[in-house]
């Protein structure tokens, strides 16, 4: 075509549609060749080698599967075990394989015995996990039906018997509130932790120490990458990461006076609390009745639950954690201590017992326990006799709001902050907590009876033990503490984490303190629980304390079968006087008085801790008159 | 009179009955986007929730298609430098907030939250072809070198980002509209040579995991649980399908999980496990048609603007196409480029229906009578 300049407009754009078609028919040309080039490697893939990849598809996979790891084994203070993991078997199925699931289920119970809440927890775990996860079934299999099982594997694709390891808890009912249990993940369990660190872990602490320290005893999951076959059987491993176990534990409960302690219980219903005063360890911790953890771990049957659920005398309630017990006389020591500290009185002071106190202006009465009253006496026979009229008018002469504050610094009303979930925290009386709980101005009568530890006053037998054992360190407190020392794995060495500091002292004049103490020591030498301390080669400083259900009437009903109304018996000791190294709480729930039932009991106690090893004292007498 | 009148009102309901649409692509787009969703209820294991997702996602497209179709050429041209400036605005906002935070691809706006690089891949091309239209065809040397700096800019704030795959979608975009201008083929030699000289330089610049990738492509073999897992997998996903393939939800590569990313960026893989080679044809066929039926939309084209940009669109489109199933099969490195229509993605399907939005307008205002 001939160029034209005065055209050359029209001419470029002509041009230029024509270089463009040029150009798109070319790259129509390059896109074909290019799809055509990716077809020919499709064919490559699909046609050519077909085979290979065919077969490396339909057997050849590779899997990757979570491998739980070892739960942390638990000590006590002297290497003894707690809690171990013992080898066993359990059925698990792998819902995408399994079919129809109902179906299953019901042929697979003429083989091996599932229990409706088998079932249910199978059912209900099944939703939260994807369908390719093998999901726990059956747990403890016995040797019969694994055997019976094995024969009957080929009619059951996707149900297998799979070793695992359980928990088992050699000492049983002994440690079952304080070492806890653990059980089935459940999808609230599932909610409340890496739901990742726990694919293939199929128990998780419930209660006690297994709940607390969860996490210490957990461990990392590892994996192994498994070649499986088309049915998801493994061929071999191709790669692991071994998990790492959980730490072991070491408690600073020592066993043998855990069990000591229990023992000297009788199968009376109580809890008793022991603390090492220089360092807030806790020796013993016991609530009878106790309960067998085994029953927990592999899924409790609902008969045995019920059972332990509705029995009279509760044996699922820790109450030395939980349990709230009107104190009594026990805060006797601690209330006189105040009054010394703080100024009301001293030593010397003395008041007039006649057996019936009276605030002025009031008619009405507050006993001493011995009609007639004990007579003049100072702070040291006050706490000897327990003598109530003592320490109304102490109590009166301090008033509420100063003896609440005083008392709060031994941890009455809070919890202690001990390393167990679930602590209960009892009631300082004040006038805020009044107003706080009951929206009520406060009566000066409640401050006379709360100077003997009744009214709106409780407390949890840690509270207690946790209260003496500062008392018996001259007022400087630790928080209690169950956890000793841990080691990661089992060649490694024992670590003991640094102690925390110890509370802020509370004793400013050790003179006030030798006081309450020599108070203490009158009770068991001649005071109200004097029996206690025959033929005993230490001294031990204690005070009883008898909490009453209708204090004012008289009309106590002590009848073995009206257990509900009958006193509950405390005590708090501690012991050698001089040197303490055990403070103790304790609480009876069925006793008739502190220094009668409770006593003994701490005698025994105390005695299986200090003359552990040495040869065996006289024992103490079982009965003590008061 | 009455002929007349009458005709008017013939051409009347014919223009409110076609509005503006190719029929032939929209047909071609319609089934593709069908076997899409068709397929992520298979690659998503019966996942009602994402195909719902996938399907509105497509619905906002289609419309989005329809308003666009309705703006003329001209006024996209015009409008052109500034949506360019607006892109690479957004684009310094995302690497202004995202300082040493890793990757950093989306910009949240409230409302709306969105990855603007994905507006590059409309306003690049729709740049380039503004440009190269100033000035007579086919381009200068100059004009070539400033094309080129208007496409380095956005490109190396997406590389930053750094996103490899979508930075190199948007650069090839570019250099589809030069080369639609007809840039001299030995000039494009030249340029193919220097750039092949400059690539062992580039390779100091690319991250840790980039060249992971390309090395694995390289030798998959070598690390088969590390990065080369997906390329084996996907590998195993394709062969095993054969020719007829394993049938729809059959496929048990992605079934079992052997298959990452089996509903994104390898959900082709899927498609071609469960409907084998001749599914696989079958797709690349429906591929070329659109891309072939794209160009001839550019061809007739009114003005060198429209052409340049829906030429550029259409072979933007076929690289996606190519990438994507190059990297399934394992002859191109993995790069997070989803396959159009068959891969998951809310942004990648309402800017790829964007972009047939631009074709549908350049159809509707095509030369006539050729």
């Amino acid at each position: 075509m001939p160029r034209r300049r005065d055209s050359k407009q029209l001419k470029d754009a002509r041009h230029e549609n024509e270089l463009f078609r040029r150009r798109a028919i070319a790259a129509f040309v390059i896109a074909t060749l290019c799809l055509l080039g990716l077809a020919a490697r499709f064919h490559y893939l699909q046609v050519d080698r077909y085979d290979d990849f065919s077969a490396r598809s339909e057997s050849n996979r590779v899997s990757l599967r979570r491998i739980a790891p070892s739960r942390g084994l638990i000590y006590d203070r002297e290497g003894v075990l707690l809690a171990e993991n013992v080898a066993a078997w359990r059925l698990e199925v792998v819902p995408e394989q399994a079919g129809d699931m109902d179906d299953l289920l019901k042929r697979l119970r003429d083989v091996v015995p599932l229990s409706e809440e088998d079932v249910e927890r199978f059912l209900a775990l099944r939703k939260a996990k994807r369908s390719f996860q093998a999901t726990p079934l059956r747990l403890k299999l016995s040797e019969e039906e694994i055997a019976r099982f094995a024969v009957e594997r080929w009619r059951f694709p996707g149900v297998d018997v799979v070793p695992y390891l359980t928990r088992h808890y050699p000492l049983g009912q002994e440690l079952g509130h304080l070492v806890g249990y653990v059980g089935r993940i459940d999808e609230k369990d599932l909610a409340r932790v890496d739901e990742t660190a726990y694919d293939g872990t199929t128990h998780i602490g419930k209660s006690g120490i297994e709940r607390s320290y969860e996490e210490l005893l957990h461990g990392v999951p590892g994996y192994e990458l498994v070649e499986v076959n088309a049915d998801r059987r493994p061929l071999r491993v191709l790669e692991r990461v071994a998990p790492k176990a959980g730490r072991n534990l070491y408690l600073t409960i020592d066993s043998r006076l855990q069990i000591a302690t229990e023992q000297a219980f009788a199968g009376k219903t109580g809890s008793a609390v022991a603390i090492d005063p220089r360092n807030g360890e806790v020796l013993a911790m016991v609530s009878i009745p106790g309960f067998d953890p085994n029953l927990f771990v592999n899924g409790i049957s609902r008969v045995d639950y019920q059972g332990l659920l509705n029995a009279p005398n509760m044996p699922l309630f820790n109450r030395a954690l939980v349990g709230t017990y009107e104190p009594g006389s026990t805060i006797k020591p601690f209330l006189g201590l105040g009054g010394l500290e703080l100024g009301v009185v001293t030593a010397e002071t003395t008041v007039n017992s006649t057996g019936e106190y009276f605030l002025p202006g009031q008619k009405r009465s507050y006993r001493d326990w011995r009609s007639g009253g004990h007579g003049r006496v100072n702070l040291i026979q006050a706490l000897a006799q327990s003598v109530n009229t003592y320490f109304y008018s102490l109590a009166v002469a301090m008033g509420i709001d100063r003896m609440s504050q005083y008392l709060a610094q031994f941890g009455f009303g809070a919890p202690t902050g001990i390393d167990l979930v679930g602590e209960g925290k009892g009631i300082l009386p004040s006038r805020e907590w009044k107003r706080a709980n009951l929206n009520q101005e406060w009566y000066p009568g409640e401050t006379v009876i709360s100077g003997i530890g009744q009214g709106y006053w409780t407390v949890t037998p840690l509270q207690l033990a946790n209260a003496t054992a500062t008392l018996a360190n001259q007022g400087i407190g630790h928080v209690p503490h169950l956890l000793k020392a841990m080691q990661d794995g089992f060649n490694a060495p024992i670590v003991e984490p640094s102690m925390s500091a110890p509370l802020p002292n509370i004793v400013k004049n050790v003179r006030h303190w030798e006081t309450v103490r020599d108070g203490m020591i009158a009770v068991t030498h001649g005071g109200t629980a004097s029996k206690v301390s025959i033929g005993s080669p230490y001294v031990m400083a204690g005070k009883t304390g008898t909490a009453q259900r209708y204090s004012r009437t008289g009309n106590v009903s002590n009848a073995p079968t009206d257990a509900k109304n009958r006193h509950k018996a405390l005590f708090v000791a501690f012991a050698p006087a001089e040197a303490p190294v055990i403070a103790l709480g304790l609480v009876l729930e069925f006793g008739s008085s502190g220094s009668g039932d409770a006593a003994p009991v701490a005698r025994k106690i105390v005695d299986a801790w200090l003359l552990k090893g040495k040869p065996k004292a006289p024992a103490a007498p079982d009965e003590v008159t008061p | 009179m009455i002929e007349q009148l009458r005709w008017q009102l013939r051409q009347w309901v014919a223009s409110s009955l076609r509005p503006n649409l190719d029929f032939p692509l929209v047909g071609a787009l319609l089934l593709l986007a069908g076997i899409g969703v068709a397929n992520l209820y298979s690659a998503g294991d019966y996942d009602l929730d994402l195909v719902i997702r996938q399907s509105i996602r497509l619905v906002i497209g289609l419309v989005l298609m329809l308003v666009i179709a309705r703006v003329t050429p001209i006024a996209l041209r015009n409008w052109t430098p500034w949506l360019y400036a607006g892109s690479i605005g957004f684009l310094l906002l995302v690497t202004a907030l995202g300082e040493g935070r890793g990757a950093h691809r989306w910009l949240d706006l409230g409302v709306l939250r969105f990855q603007p690089s994905e507006l590059l891949k409309l306003t690049m091309p729709m740049m380039a072809a503004w440009f190269l239209n100033r000035s007579h065809l086919p381009p200068s040397w100059l004009t070539v070198a400033m094309t080129a700096l208007l496409i380095a800019i956005p490109a190396g704030l997406i590389a930053e980002q750094p996103d490899l795959g979508t930075a190199l979608l948007v650069i090839s975009s570019g250099l589809f509209a030069i080369f639609l201008a007809g840039i001299a083929w030995w000039r494009i030699g030249l340029i193919a040579g220097v750039v092949g000289a400059v690539i062992p330089v580039a390779w100091q610049f690319l991250h840790e995991y980039q060249r992971n990738r390309v090395r694995m492509l390289m030798d998959p073999d070598s690390d088969p649980l590390g990065l080369g897992w997906h390329i084996i997998q996907s590998k195993i996903a394709v062969g095993s399908g054969g020719m007829w393939g394993k049938g729809w939800h059959h496929g048990t590569q992605s079934r079992l999980e052997f298959l990452p990313e089996h509903t994104t960026d390898f959900a082709f893989s899927v498609f071609a496990e469960e409907w084998g080679l001749v599914g696989v044809c079958g797709l690349l066929a429906l591929y070329l048609f659109i891309i072939g039926r794209c160009l001839w939309i550019a061809t007739n084209a009114r003005d060198t603007y429209s052409r340049l940009l829906a030429g550029s669109l259409s072979l933007s489109f076929f690289v996606y196409v190519i990438v994507n199933g190059g990297m399934i099969s394992g002859i191109l490195p993995v790069v997070g480029v989803p396959l159009p229509f068959i891969s998951y993605g809310g942004t990648s399907a309402v800017s790829l229906l964007a972009t047939f939005g631009v074709l549908m307008s350049v159809h509707a205002h095509r030369r006539r009578g050729s």
